[in-house]
């Protein structure tokens, strides 16, 4: 008998039938990945669980139906009946009609995606606007990169192992005799003419040849020299930081406030897609602003009126402070009811337009609604920001009420042909 | 408990296992299988293989080698699901049907289960693979490993070529009518190795073929055409693959090599859904004989028999029909009470099965009338020939008539009257002629607009069920490129019961 041991077997063999599975069922997985993520909050890691119809994914073969025509069961375990006696169908239920188990429904069942499915899945297709920063061909933001080799350069760029390697490519190819052949026929000459041997000018002349042909055919040859070359590159920034503004004033409730987590967690989970490293600032502001830690952003309110301009001042601050524009690209979210003290709206627009905006990819603004309110207008921050927008500055604006508008509501900001788009 | 306890070698329960045991263990057992018993054994290799590799084998139909194809993936994915929320375990091995035979077993079984699934599998599938005359006829066990290797890599260079959803076409389609791609009837026996180099030259010949015969105007043709075209495109065909791997007028070769490779697996796995029962029984029954002997020489101490009984009556509990446990007949069970039986009445007849059995009743050897029973049936007839009333009584078996309306009448129990009767249903229960739906193409309309014609032989009214025939339907006439009609026709009075109709897909094939 042999015995084999296969645990050390790569895993994941089922892999390519998953991504086939994954594709096939993808229209019922995205709606209930959607349907799950406007019940619960994302998660920020472990599996998820999903579940699907098995319409996309029936298999059918030809069976005889379960309920046509005459059938016989055959059942272990007759505790009172006899030949003849008539058992109701109801009675029976489930199980009674032995082995008939298979019924013609569609299946349904639950299976997990892991972390990197789901959200690729949940954000698929999605793109951000201006993933990349516009300015970045000055000089402190380009870097010198390998770009392949040349045939001229500074000693010090040669690169060795391929210089050998095309050196010893030439001499193969010309046939160099090595040192070792000519060492032998010196040998054998010598013997030779020690023992006098006749053969010994025939030998003299061979090895005559091949030393000059070994002298003709350098070992290095300024056609197998290689330098490395390098190229400037603009460097792209790889990292994002992505500011959340909300207002923490009275007339934002908790559920408000809800609302605006859920936006800013899906463009968290955006952001991070994207780049190698998100950091988030957390800005809250009343009539003050304050940057703070993510649990009292969400958690603890404050009483004051409602000065946007002082959460926008705050930003400036910080982006100065810590995140230079040439190192980071900068999102902006910003979730508040609408409210702003109207002398401050005019403040608010110019900081936008004149510090915010300019240096941001992207800033979206959401404004939150009370669930039952359908009839108020348009608040006045949001003509305010309205009006910047239609001048085209990056500042996409959207208004919910309810959890499972945000996902949509997501969707459209970011979906690839919406970049600056004006809300009807 | 035995005295003697040979060299040091003990299980005991729980005990882990090691490479070494498992060679011990087998080489116990080989003598006592091959020796008193008298199984006929391929040569075995043991894999030991982890949880997920157990799942991905079980989601792959239970080879090693599968081509790839989204239901794997949608398997592997629902029984990972069960697994994990515990609903159920993994079973504790899988055999496959080659030469060498090979066995998995889980890493985590005790030292105790490894040696149960070596008796169960290693000896006692092995030996019902080699010498049963469905996979003596059917399969070929040395060539399976290879020519799955060969299916994967060819479907996998399909895939690069023609790109994977126009292959998943083909495969979804394939799969639709897989049950339907068997002979049940022997072609000619050639081996799959063989039949890969024929294959080729065999295809181009056929497509010459069936290009004039297309290419002949209509009106030359002789008026009683049907009996014509039959002989042509030798109808009745029920291996509805292979009839449009062979004939179907618009596939690409490489379609075709798609259906006969989907063809062959169903046709190599055709005698293991016709021997489920005969094949647990006579597995369990052999490890049940095999850990016995284990026992008694010493080698299995009290506690680790007391795992393997456990283990052992757990795999075969019958729960009774109003027990909420209860999903039909346990093979396991039923296999092993008759294969138990059979030894009986070899050894210890009564009465009744000198009556019952006259020619195995006291011939003194049960393992010889063990081997032949093993050889030469499958479930259906096996039942058919063995099931004694001692079993039936055990079972306390009883059948039900089902009219789909009415109240269930109950038509025999365990008595003197009801004997035949149960044999006979069960026997039909495991028959899968009669579980299946008889399809057969029947014609094919060549003046008209190539419509290709099926019938279903309706038996006891048992119609198709209307929901996947549609489906299927469909697959089918993507297939052959043309319209398909499937007519329902009753077994008895030759009457149309009910007609379906399907047409290909635009650009689906």
């Amino acid at each position: 008998m042999n015995i084999i041991d296969r645990r050390l077997n790569p895993r994941g063999k089922n892999l390519p039938n998953r991504q086939r599975f994954i594709r096939r069922a993808k229209q019922q997985i995205l709606e209930s990945v959607r349907e799950a993520s406007s019940r619960e909050s994302l998660r920020e890691d472990g599996d998820s669980r999903v579940n699907i119809r098995g319409d996309a994914l029936e298999e059918p073969q030809f069976r005889l139906s379960p309920r046509a025509g005459t059938r016989f069961h055959i059942a272990p375990g007759n505790k009172r009946y006899v030949a003849g006696d008539r058992i109701p169908r109801e009675e029976e239920g489930r199980g009674g009609a032995g082995g008939a188990g298979e019924s013609g429904g569609v299946e349904s069942f639950e299976f997990a995606l892991d972390r990197d499915e789901f959200v690729d899945l949940f954000l698929e297709d999605l793109e951000l606007p201006h993933l990349m920063k516009k300015d970045f061909q000055t000089d402190d933001q380009e870097k010198l990169e390998r770009a392949g080799y040349q045939r001229t350069g500074a000693a010090a760029n040669l690169d060795l192992r391929l210089t050998m390697r095309l050196s010893l490519a030439r001499r193969i190819a010309l046939h160099r005799p090595k040192a070792k052949e000519i060492e032998a026929l010196e040998a054998e000459l010598a013997r030779l003419e020690e023992a006098g041997d006749v053969r010994a000018a025939e030998v003299a002349a061979q090895l005559a040849r091949v030393r000059a042909r070994h002298d003709r055919i350098p070992f290095l040859d300024p056609l197998d020299l290689r330098y490395r070359r390098f190229a400037f590159v603009p460097k792209p920034a790889t990292s994002a930081v992505m500011f959340c503004l909300m207002d923490v004033s009275g007339s934002m409730t908790a559920a408000m406030k809800d609302l605006a987590k859920q936006f800013y967690r899906l463009l968290y989970l955006f952001l991070k897609r994207r780049y190698r490293k998100v950091e988030i600032v957390f800005i809250r502001h009343t009539h003050v602003a304050r940057e703070v830690d993510e649990e009292t952003f969400f958690h603890s309110t404050e009483s004051g009126g409602t000065i946007v301009s002082t959460a926008l001042r705050e930003m400036i601050r910080i982006m100065e402070e810590r995140y230079p524009v040439r190192d980071w690209n900068i999102y902006a979210a910003q979730a508040s009811d609408g409210d702003n003290m109207p002398v401050d709206n005019h403040q608010t627009v110019a900081l936008l337009r004149d510090h915010i905006l300019p240096l941001c990819q992207y800033y979206a603004y959401l404004e939150v609604r009370q669930e039952d309110d359908h009839l108020s207008g348009m608040s006045d921050l949001w003509r305010a920001y309205q009006r910047l927008a239609q001048d085209g500055y990056p500042i996409a604006m959207r208004r919910v009420s309810r959890r499972n508008q945000i996902y949509p509501v997501f969707r459209q900001l970011f979906s690839p042909k919406t970049e600056t788009e004006v809300p009807a | 408990m035995s005295a003697a306890i040979s060299d040091d070698f003990l299980i005991r329960p729980h005990q882990e296992w090691s490479f070494y045991d498992l060679h011990r263990v087998f080489e116990r057992l080989r003598p006592i299988a091959e020796g008193e018993f008298g199984l006929d054994l391929y040569p075995v290799q043991l894999e030991v293989i982890s949880a997920e590799q157990m799942l991905d084998a079980y989601s792959s139909i239970g080879l090693p080698l599968m081509y790839r194809h989204w239901s794997f993936g949608k398997r592997f994915a629902r029984e990972e699901a069960l697994y994990r929320q515990g609903y159920a375990s993994l079973a504790y091995e899988i055999v496959i049907n080659s030469n060498p035979c090979l066995v998995y077993v889980m890493e985590d079984n005790s030292l105790l289960m490894q040696s149960l699934v070596i008796a169960h599998a290693a000896f006692g599938h092995n030996h019902f693979f080699k010498n049963n005359a469905l996979f003596r006829q059917w399969t070929d066990a040395s060539a399976i490993i290879p020519y799955m290797e060969f299916a994967k890599n060819y479907i996998a260079k399909c895939e690069e070529r023609y790109g994977e959803e126009a292959v998943e076409r083909v495969l979804d389609a394939a799969h639709a009518l897989m049950t339907h791609g068997v002979d049940r009837c022997p072609r000619k026996k050639i081996s799959l190795s063989e039949e890969e180099k024929l294959e080729r030259e065999r295809q181009m010949e056929e497509q010459r073929m069936l290009e004039t015969l297309w290419g002949i105007p209509s009106r030359k043709r002789p008026a009683s055409a049907r009996a014509e075209r039959q002989r042509l495109f030798s109808l009745p065909e029920e291996n509805i693959l292979y009839f449009l791997e062979k004939k179907a007028p618009l596939l690409k070769p490489w379609q075709r090599e798609v259906l006969r490779i989907v063809r062959n697996i169903a046709q190599y796995f055709y005698p293991q859904r016709q021997t489920r029962l005969m094949n647990e029984g006579c597995a369990t029954y052999v490890h049940y004989t095999l850990m016995n002997r284990l026992y008694e020489q010493g080698m299995v101490d009290d506690g680790a028999m007391l795992e393997f009984l456990h283990a052992h009556s757990s795999v075969i509990t019958q729960p009774d029909y109003d027990h909420p446990a209860f999903s039909g007949i346990n093979v396991y069970a039923l296999g092993f009470a008759m294969m138990r039986d059979l030894a009986r009445i070899a050894v210890a007849p009564t009465e009744e099965d000198r009556v019952w059995f006259p020619d195995i009743a006291g011939s003194g050897d049960p393992w010889s009338v063990l081997r032949e029973a093993w050889a030469n049936h499958r479930d259906e007839s096996f039942i058919r020939q063995y099931l004694s009333p001692e079993v039936i009584r055990r079972f306390r078996l009883f059948s039900i008539a089902d009219d789909g309306e009415n109240d269930y009448l109950v038509e025999a129990i365990h008595d003197e009257q009801g004997y035949e009767t149960l044999r006979w249903r069960l026997a039909d229960h495991f028959d899968l002629a009669r579980n299946e739906p008889q399809i057969e193409i029947v014609d094919v309309d060549l003046d008209g607009d190539r419509c290709l014609e099926l019938e279903h032989r309706v038996i006891d009214g048992r119609l198709l069920d209307e929901r996947s025939a549609k489906l299927v339907l469909g697959h089918l006439a993507d297939l052959w490129g043309y319209e398909v009609r499937l007519a329902e026709i009753d077994a008895e009075s030759d009457r149309v019961l009910r007609r379906y109709d399907a047409a290909p897909r635009r650009n689906r094939i």
